[in-house]
């Protein structure tokens, strides 16, 4: 029987915490090697174990999984999230991509220097109003369906429930303007798997705050 | 009988470029709407064609395709160059991500601050060559195959291919200390469909110029 996945990353959501959400989701169990100091990533390096040096790494069916998008997508291929046939990955994938690029700036946000953060914020405040958010309103809006594409849950709705989250932490009244949305979220929020996910005490992780920084900082400069 | 893609963008390589070598891969012939003026781009936009508001697009099988790594699946995938089960798309994957995030200092090149390109040559160098290189000459080294993945041509091999050869525009000897990445190279650009697409007259763009990057501005500046 194949052992649990094994997340490598430092404590703090960063560029994992999408992958948490998607295992949890998925229903799977998963374990983590919480990366403290450096030495912690200088020997995942020195034991071959990152592709391309770098965390995100998942160990997971015999592999060690390295860049955030391939784990994903193969959580969602071996867990059925990833749509039933290339038209409706196609959509999923186009959805994904867009929620990835502002969840880069949701992401990176607590890590900027202070004199950075209200222009960024600004920033992720416009384009989720303006581009994203509208964009998957419209496309629940066209179909009447419960979730983005082939009327199933795929890694786009858990992706978007995450982000959705995610910014509204950031940007109290963000999700005002768009229903569907908080239809949506509240729906997968009320998947059993995904709501053990929110409950206190799962591996879900707080908002990155400044002691992840200061690891991060330690870890990677 | 299916229309051609028709691909949306300036007339420059920018993100646009691997799903011009992609296709050409697959043997996919396409045609090209190139983006002049930032009128061009709001009369695609306020007609609801780009689903964030941004290019890449690409009209293919009905679809109007946003998002340059789904437009890289759906066409691998398509056209057979991801791999024969789940193993071989994540490793594919994989060696695609982390080539992408080599190819994007390449892509952003242009528009830095002239006093800042220098110093970035030297870091995509550093990168590819204590980074990236190593990891896939090992693993051609390895089995020994004309390609990284399942003994076939993939999406990997024309990612991969575009980087090394847009990388060696900039640094001439920069595979100098990986043997098997030379041999692979130029095996990979005798493979018949990529082998046409290097030659002069394809839709391959020229590395990006002053008006490649003073037409960038002018269309998405606001």
């Amino acid at each position: 029987m194949a052992g649990k996945p094994i997340l490598h990353y430092f404590d703090g959501r960063a560029r994992m915490e999408s992958i948490r959400w998607l295992l949890a989701a998925a229903g799977v169990e998963f374990e983590e090697k919480i990366m403290k100091t450096r030495e912690d990533l200088e020997k995942l390096r020195k034991d071959g174990s990152l592709m391309f040096q770098q965390v995100p790494m998942v160990e997971i069916d015999g592999m060690k999984l390295v860049q955030t998008r391939a784990i994903l997508n193969y959580i969602a291929a071996k867990y059925n999230l990833y749509g039933k046939d290339i038209k409706e990955r196609a959509l999923i994938d186009m959805y994904s991509e867009g929620m990835a690029d502002l969840n880069e700036m949701v992401l990176l946000y607590p890590y900027l220097p202070s004199r950075d953060k209200d222009g960024r914020l600004t920033q992720i405040k416009e384009k989720s109003r303006n581009r994203y958010f509208p964009a998957f309103e419209k496309v629940l809006t066209s179909h009447g369906q419960d979730y983005l594409v082939g009327n199933r849950l795929s890694k786009a709705d858990v992706h978007l429930t995450e982000l959705l989250y995610h910014t509204e932490e950031l940007d109290s009244t963000v999700l005002a303007n768009f229903p569907l949305l908080k239809a949506l979220r509240t729906r997968v929020s009320n998947l059993p798997t995904v709501k053990k996910f929110l409950q206190p005490g799962s591996q879900r992780k707080p908002f990155d705050d400044r002691k992840c920084v200061e690891i991060a900082r330690k870890l990677f400069s | 009988m299916a229309a051609r893609p028709k691909l949306h963008y300036p007339n420059g390589r920018g993100r646009m470029e691997s799903v011009r070598w992609v296709l050409a891969a697959a043997g996919v012939e396409f045609d090209e709407e190139f983006l002049e003026t930032k009128e061009q781009l709001h009369k695609l936009q306020d007609g609801n064609h780009l689903l964030f508001q941004q290019v890449p697009m690409v009209e293919i099988d009905g679809m109007k395709l946003v998002q340059t790594r789904c437009i890289l699946h759906y066409i691998a995938e398509k056209h057979h160059l991801f791999g024969k089960d789940l193993k071989e798309r994540t490793l594919i994957d994989m060696y695609v991500e982390g080539t992408l995030d080599l190819l994007e200092l390449l892509i952003m090149h242009p528009f830095l601050k002239p006093e800042d390109q220098q110093k970035e040559v030297v870091n995509m160098a550093q990168k590819a060559i204590i980074r990236y290189f190593p990891v896939f000459e090992k693993v051609l080294r390895n089995h020994g195959q004309n390609f990284l993945v399942g003994n076939q041509l993939s999406l990997a091999d024309v990612i991969l291919l575009q980087t090394i050869l847009a990388l060696e525009e900039k640094i001439p000897n920069i595979l100098s200390a990986f043997p098997f990445l030379q041999e692979y190279t130029v095996k990979l650009s005798n493979f018949p469909t990529i082998k046409r697409f290097l030659e002069p007259g394809s839709k391959k763009k020229p590395p990006p110029d002053e008006i490649y990057v003073r037409t960038v501005y002018n269309i998405f500046m606001p």
